[in-house]
């Protein structure tokens, strides 16, 4: 009776547990909590990609990727917990899916010799691979944002910003503030005005930011914001009838759910995007027929094609490949942390390799090295049209302004390698 | 007219109006603490939730889609029918009364005449749990709420103000709707408590439990009343707030504003929270406005604590709250 009960008990665990799949990557997701509308595409889109690979490709290199989702809220001291819970679990890299969580796991992860990939958020200065080896920050970072808006508002003024004024309208926070200091340096080199207004998180009573641009009737608007602080923002430009196509945020203020309680009135609004919009891609088709349609699916399927689902399935996709040339380069399929890194650090993705993957144009070319770790930097304009309910890109993926950012990057990484005794590595080795 | 004085002016019209819309908030918590001496934590998520439930039904949304579908395997989102939305609204609080019932049949008569902060405790934990069951009955995506109130720029004001003074003043056509709407509200809940028989017995159980008790007023019923008014506020304040940001979690958060408002009117006065909220409304606005830019802007957060500290010392009941002796 008793071996009986064991046999009984052994076999629910093993219904029960999960399969312990040889590629592990855990997924720092927020599927719930005030952030839920940002964190829900990006996660159902990585999901479906792995599931898709898993499915037609029986995974990668013959090993099945094991998404290990932990629901974190958006919230730091969860998304710490979750990195304690997984970390031993044979986690191969870390995408923490929030600033706050990237600024914890840069220590942690670094000791414990895990990678963290902070999807173009977290700490800029992360760039320079030769102070944080186990962190990076590809495809774009803040700063590259900032001058990209500034580009693009120079080129849609003829050439020149001289005499312009241009506000910030940001969230007041370590985030909100990352490009204040590009946008200081950029006015001085161009000769605009830069005019910077706070919004207290969580953002929800914006009257006094909008009735200061109503009455300084800036050219531009650009704008650093997050969560309810940017449905708030796009309502109330539309309230004072600020022109739409002038107000221009960075690619966490441009998704579907931000622009769409506004309705009609958020049409033309303009948001940086480094990721392709639509489902115009043949992997994105793939995914539909195959996981989302066969009921596979992560989420409950709505998501697909979103700005952050594709994000989700971009991220996925680079994750794939890093995974693809740490196998390549160890020769075994079951690979560690360290050979992650390593790949990440010697990731090189083509145009025509995008291509291959059938997300041509999702994103630009990325090629990192050990002393760069994040590529290509480079960020394109999109804009909603509320009548299709749709972004679509306007531009192509625009280099920043390299001569600006590279300096304050060395500075910032400089100055943090000094306070944590860090000896930058030399990458001529 | 000089321009910064113009500025001043609409700025303090605008001050006016989102004060309106924290004193909505505020509200709530005004009456159930009338009533029942509960500071309730979860009035926040009661708009939040309320917000959820009238867009859910006017949508025709499967309550509890997500889970139904995830047990069964099917693909049930919608009914496929649309609610007119005053027929949503009534619906909604339906469900707020059911709430309200549920509030206090499994906690409030559980915790007759306990310490307040057991009270409080327990709002906190209703917060939570509300907040989770909205998100499993009704997802968490962001929702769309249009029952038809304007928004943007009010024309007639602009072009007013523009001919008279040269210089059109901003004002919200929301904003206005909300003023009205709050005033409405507001006089029938002075009307309710002053010169209704179930308002005069709500006043009887906040000052006493037991001896409304003893003198036949039914806790429960009382109870059950205040906190469906409350439902009702916060289907409101939901409503005006949703209408601007759509219905999303962080909709609970608008709680934060309430708390100066109460600070600085009382807890016990209806009248209070409206002139709590305008005081707070104008206070941060121009404070803002004036010194704002001098120290880096993104003053009205801690400025409408400040100001509310600021009346506590000279009126540590608030402006219009009971003062409270307790003899030894």
């Amino acid at each position: 009776m008793r071996l009986k009960l064991l046999a009984a008990a052994a076999a629910t665990l093993m219904t029960v547990a999960p399969a312990m799949a040889e590629l592990v990557i855990p997924a720092l997701n927020y599927r719930t909590g005030a952030y839920a509308i940002s964190g829900i595409p990006f996660a159902d889109g990585f999901s479906d990609y792995m599931t898709l690979l898993n499915d037609r490709d029986g995974g990668i290199g013959g090993e099945k990727i094991n998404v290990m989702e932990c629901e974190t809220a958006y919230n730091t001291e969860k998304g710490v917990e979750c990195y304690e819970q997984t970390k031993g679990q044979g986690a191969l890299l870390y995408i923490p899916q929030s600033t706050g969580i990237t600024y914890q796991l840069i220590p942690k992860a670094s000791a414990d010799g895990i990678p963290v990939w902070s999807v173009a958020y977290g700490r800029t200065s992360a760039v320079n691979g030769k102070v944080f080896k186990w962190v990076f920050n590809l495809p774009v970072t803040y700063w590259d944002g900032a001058s990209v808006a500034v580009k693009y508002a120079m080129s849609e003024e003829g050439g020149s910003l001289k005499g312009k004024k241009i506000a910030l309208l940001y969230h007041n926070s370590a985030y909100g503030k990352e490009p204040i200091r590009t946008l200081e340096k950029l006015s001085e080199k161009h000769g605009f005005e830069l005019l910077q207004i706070a919004v207290d998180s969580p953002g929800q009573e914006q009257k006094s930011q909008w009735l200061q641009i109503r009455r300084e009737r800036p050219d531009y608007v650009l704008f650093w914001g997050w969560g309810v602080m940017n449905q708030v923002a796009v309502q109330e430009a539309a309230n004072i009838r600020f022109p739409m196509d002038k107000f221009i945020g960075v690619w966490w203020s441009g998704s579907e759910g931000d622009v769409l309680p506004a309705g009609a009135g958020a049409n033309g609004y303009k948001a940086l995007a480094f990721n392709g919009t639509g489902t115009d891609y043949p992997t994105l088709q793939a995914i539909k027929e195959q996981v989302i349609d066969a009921g596979k699916n992560a989420g409950d399927g709505t998501k697909w094609g979103e700005v952050g689902y594709n994000r989700g399935v971009y991220s996925a996709a680079v994750v794939a490949e890093a995974i693809r040339g740490a196998q390549a380069k160890t020769g075994k399929s079951a690979i560690t942390p360290s050979d992650m890194r390593d790949a990440m650090e010697a990731l090189d993705i083509s145009a025509d390799r995008f291509t291959e993957l059938g997300l041509k144009g999702m994103g630009g070319a990325i090629k990192l090295s050990c002393a760069v770790h994040s590529a290509p930097r480079q960020a394109a304009v999109q804009q909603w049209d509320a009548s299709a309910k749709a972004w679509s890109l306007i531009t192509d993926f625009m280099d920043p302004d390299f001569d600006v950012i590279d300096p304050l990057i060395e500075e910032d990484s400089m100055a943090y390698a000094k306070e944590n005794n860090i000896t930058p590595r030399d990458c001529k080795m | 007219m000089p321009e910064q004085l113009l500025f001043a002016m609409e700025v303090t019209l605008n001050g006016l109006m989102s004060g309106v819309l924290y004193s909505l908030v505020a509200l709530g918590f005004v009456l159930i603490f009338k009533a029942s001496g509960v500071f309730n934590y979860a009035q926040g998520v009661m708009a939040l939730f309320s917000a959820l439930t009238l867009v859910g039904i006017m949508e025709g949304q499967v309550p509890f889609g997500h889970m139904i579908n995830a047990i069964f395997g099917t693909e049930i989102h919608h009914f496929g029918w649309h609610v007119p939305a005053v027929a949503a609204i009534l619906l909604t609080m339906v469900v707020m009364v059911a709430l309200a019932w549920a509030v206090n049949h499994f906690i409030m008569r559980h915790l007759v005449n306990q310490e307040p902060i057991i009270l409080f405790m327990a709002t906190i934990g209703l917060a939570y749990f509300m907040e989770g069951f909205g998100d499993l009955m009704w997802g968490a995506d962001i929702k769309n709420l249009n029952v038809g109130l304007p928004q943007g720029l009010n024309s007639f004001i602009d072009e007013t103000t523009f001919n008279a003074l040269g210089y059109g003043f901003f004002i919200d056509n929301l904003d206005i709707v909300a003023s009205v709407v709050a005033a409405l509200l507001v006089i029938a809940l002075v009307i309710f408590a002053q010169y209704t028989k179930q308002g005069r017995a709500m006043r009887a159980v906040a000052d006493d439990h037991q001896a409304a008790l003893s003198v036949g007023i039914s806790l429960n019923f009382i109870w059950v009343m205040v906190w469906s008014v409350a439902g009702f506020v916060a289907l409101v304040a939901g409503i005006m707030w949703g209408s601007k940001s759509g219905v999303q979690f962080s909709l609970s958060l608008i709680a934060l504003k309430a708390l100066p408002v109460l600070m600085l009117g009382g807890f016990t006065s209806i009248p209070g929270a409206i002139v709590g909220g305008l005081i707070i409304g104008v206070g941060e606005k121009l404070f803002e406005f004036a010194i704002g830019p001098m120290i880096g802007g993104a003053t009205e957060n801690w400025f409408a604590y400040v100001l509310a500290l600021l009346f506590l010392v000279f009126r540590p009941q608030g402006l219009f709250g009971d003062k409270i002796i307790e003899r030894v």
